[in-house]
């Protein structure tokens, strides 16, 4: 396949530590009990998986599968135990949509806050910010505070935000259920369009009829190991047979 | 577009500097939601130390007779501004990665941002609380000195950067540990005594005796320096006999604090990076 690898994952693992008490006192109660106060869960085994620059991938797989902490992963929010992950280019991960968003700020403070998150700078925000407006169409709220939105008006606002960083990889998590008919077809269009225009996208969903919409290429997880790597439509045959 | 690059790994306080823009989002952010649906607003920052002064001032000042120290209304707020800014500083720059673990949990971005904007928001806090400092100085008797200015912009740099350095320690340890909080609360609760605010020093050397190490670590807390500073800075102009009344060594002392302080920036900074691969999964 042409293109220069986009995301490279090599050997990345991730375990969690279930705490189940931080209290110094249940802590040594527990001790003399004989009974555990952490369990290790295996979010990830050691896993490989390269993307190239312009592929669309669709990570698949049933609930706790590893999808999830593999996109946080390569987003940089998590670190992983072993191995390494490494992205080519500016990345912006849709993990939720308005994270980052605060109920008390208007619709305008919250574009150019949440995109200055994205890691976009003051000049871009400013010539971008009509065209992000335009793209929510939340017409006269853009400053009323956020917590008088509707939930679709927030959801649009802040999708229409994240679509508009450019990024050269993109992270998309489950998020694709937002606002009306309408406004997710415009969102999908949107989508359709950076990766068009050669950019990579990571997307996790489960629902299936539109990841074989927007991708070429599907992952299949279960229990942290990749079980399935090739064309998204037999893949999503595949993952209908697990399930 | 460049090189294949690990991802999550910050630039630290350097990337902080770079992203201004973000970490001034972010201070207005704070200040927005702290007075949201307030008739007062920012004057809050006004009303709060103006009470606290009042009840030190009438209590200490006119009920027990603080008759030692001249214009002691300078004296007091001089060194009430400095430990209310750096506790503001503290106290919130350790809860600042806790509160903003939404934000943590779901996009990378250098997390130094929340402590260091904290920090920040103190300072907006802290800078009328100087003008009224510096106006209730000039009424008192002060005629602006070099020294004086100097010794000004040492205290709020060394304030600054002490309440940044701690702050980023123990925001990192706060998000395994959430009892630094409670901890951090009571230290600063502590703080106005531990410093000659409401007292003048000589009284802490004859209790301490003057050659004592006990005394030595005294003079050499860095906010004691810093204290010191703002009232060589602005009490000590505003009669004659007050200049010759603030501690010896400042100079000395304001180098050592200013070592100790950076010091704890890069202890602060280093610690912060060891432990932010882990706030993800623990907050």
């Amino acid at each position: 396949m042409a293109g220069r690898v986009a995301v490279s994952v090599e050997g990345a693992s991730k375990h969690f530590r279930l705490r189940h008490t931080h209290s110094l006192k249940e802590g040594l109660v527990w001790a003399v009990q004989g009974r555990p106060r952490h369990e290790d869960f295996h979010a990830l085994a050691p896993l490989d998986l390269e993307v190239r620059e312009g592929e669309s991938v669709a990570l698949l797989g049933r609930n706790g599968s590893g999808k999830s902490t593999l996109l946080k992963l390569v987003a940089g929010v998590m670190a992983p135990d072993t191995g390494r992950v490494r992205v080519r280019g500016r990345l912006a991960g849709l993990l939720e949509v308005g994270a980052g968003f605060h109920p008390d700020l208007t619709g305008r403070e919250n574009v150019h806050l949440n995109a200055s998150i994205l890691g976009m700078g003051p000049a871009t925000i400013r010539a971008r910010f009509e065209e992000i407006v335009a793209f929510a169409d939340i017409g006269p709220f853009l400053d009323t505070q956020v917590r008088f939105y509707s939930s679709g008006m927030f959801l649009r606002l802040a999708f229409s935000v994240a679509v508009h960083t450019e990024p050269d990889v993109f992270l998309v998590d489950e998020v694709l259920a937002v606002g009306d008919e309408a406004f997710r077809d415009k969102c999908l269009t949107r989508i359709e369009q950076l990766s068009a225009e050669g950019r990579t996208l990571v997307v996790v969903s489960h629902d299936l009829p539109l990841v074989e919409r927007l991708c070429g290429r599907g992952v299949v997880l279960d229990a942290g190991r990749v079980v399935h790597d090739g064309p998204v439509v037999p893949a999503v045959e595949r993952l209908r047979a697990v399930l | 577009m460049s090189e294949l690059v690990v991802q999550g790994v910050g630039g630290g306080l350097a990337e902080v500097a770079r992203r201004r823009y973000l970490l001034q989002l972010l201070v207005r952010k704070e200040l927005r939601v702290r007075y949201r649906a307030s008739l007062l607003g920012l004057g809050w920052s006004y009303v709060k130390p103006a009470v606290t002064f009042a009840v030190y001032f009438v209590g200490l000042g006119l009920v027990l007779r603080q008759n030692s120290i001249d214009d002691y209304a300078v004296y007091l707020f001089g060194g009430l501004v400095v430990v209310t800014a750096f506790s503001e500083a503290l106290g919130n720059a350790t809860r600042s990665v806790v509160a903003n673990g939404e934000l943590v949990r779901k996009v990378f971005l250098p997390r130094e941002l929340f402590p260091v904007a904290s920090v920040c928001v103190a300072g907006v806090h802290l800078l009328p609380q100087l003008l009224v400092l510096v106006v209730g100085a000039l009424v008192a008797g002060w005629r602006p000195d070099l020294v004086g200015l100097l010794a000004l912009l040492a205290c709020v740099v060394l304030t600054g950067l002490l309440a940044t350095g701690l702050g980023l320690l123990l925001s990192a340890v706060d998000v395994l540990f959430r009892d630094v909080e409670n901890v951090v609360d009571l230290v600063l609760t502590v703080l106005v005594w531990t410093s000659p605010v409401l007292y003048p020093t000589h009284l802490v050397e004859r209790l301490l005796g003057a050659g004592s190490w006990t005394f030595a670590l005294y003079q050499h807390n860095p906010l004691t320096v810093a204290v010191d500073l703002v009232h060589r800075a602005t009490w000590a102009g505003a009669s004659p006999a007050n200049l010759g009344r603030v501690p010896g060594d400042l100079a000395a002392r304001t180098a050592i604090a200013f070592v100790v302080a950076a010091a704890l920036v890069v202890l602060g900074q280093a610690v912060f990076r060891r432990l932010s691969g882990r706030f993800a999964q623990e907050l």
